[in-house]
């Protein structure tokens, strides 16, 4: 049976045609939308250098400079920044690469 | 002591005996072993408390993986150390040379052994932050000075990472 179903194009609506059963399609994504979203949260730590976060967060994340810069200072001023925002393997996988990083990163559910 | 970059190595000249012996310390200073605060910031948990089971998963599946990561970092600094290796006066101004393809390593491992020290310290912010603090005065004082030391070279590579 085809996944996609047949259009029928309304010139030929009139005409007999044989119709099978109705495809009943799972709806896969309904949970993953209503995952979302995740937040990969940084902790601040009076031991990591400024200047290696930084260079953590444009290589993680793919940030600029200055806006890996504005994350390190939120970090360090706020003592917490949300880096990332979205589907929760895709936090877990930063928060592991952050790790390997050695900073202090956990991911939150937005509540 | 100096440090440079020269072609692909990262070069650290002059080096006293002393500071000779906190480098070669970095492997050894990086091990948890036996130290759970350390463990315990090395391994940090993905999650606040209400993850039970991704924390349970992330020990098991996660933590071996990033154990691998930092072993292998403090591997590769400790062959670059061997340079390193002999008798007190053949230590006297020695030259270590770090390829710069090792500099991802040689952060990871200074970070690690930085972190192990603080936790077996237990340092506080102030502490960490006080670069005027006075001379080598105890066991603690020279904790200090080596997460100091180890920050300093960290630096440097970091700088020239970024040229």
């Amino acid at each position: 049976m085809p996944l996609i179903p047949e259009i029928v194009s309304p010139k030929s609506a009139a005409a007999p045609s044989i119709v099978g059963a109705p495809t009943i399609e799972k709806e896969t994504h309904a949970k993953e939308a209503l995952d979302l979203p995740w937040h990969v949260v940084v902790h601040n730590d009076p031991v990591n250098l400024m200047s290696y976060v930084t260079m953590v967060f444009q290589r993680v994340f793919g940030f600029p400079r200055d806006k890996a810069e504005r994350h390190m200072l939120e970090v360090h001023q706020k003592g917490r920044s949300i880096l990332w925002s979205g589907m929760r393997e895709r936090a877990e996988l930063y928060v592991q690469q952050l790790h390997g990083y050695l900073l202090l990163a956990t991911i939150e559910k937005v509540s | 002591m100096e440090i440079r970059r020269r072609k692909n190595q990262i070069e650290i000249s002059e080096l006293d005996p002393f500071l000779a012996e906190l480098l070669r310390q970095i492997p050894a200073s990086a091990n948890t072993e036996g130290a759970p605060a350390a463990e315990q910031r090395i391994f940090t948990s993905p999650a606040n408390g209400k993850e039970s089971e991704l924390c349970a998963e992330w020990k098991m599946y996660v933590q071996p993986e990033l154990r691998r990561l930092f072993q292998t970092a403090t591997q590769t600094v400790g062959a670059d150390l061997e340079q390193l290796n002999g008798n007190e006066k053949s230590l006297a101004n020695r030259t270590l040379r770090i390829p710069t393809k090792h500099a991802d390593a040689w952060l990871s491992a200074l970070n690690q052994a930085r972190l192990v020290i603080a936790a077996k310290n237990n340092f506080t912010e102030l502490e960490l932050n006080d670069h005027l603090r006075s001379p080598i005065g105890s066991r603690r004082d020279l904790s200090l000075f080596q997460v100091n030391f180890y920050g300093f070279l960290q630096e440097f590579i970091l700088r020239e990472l970024d040229c």
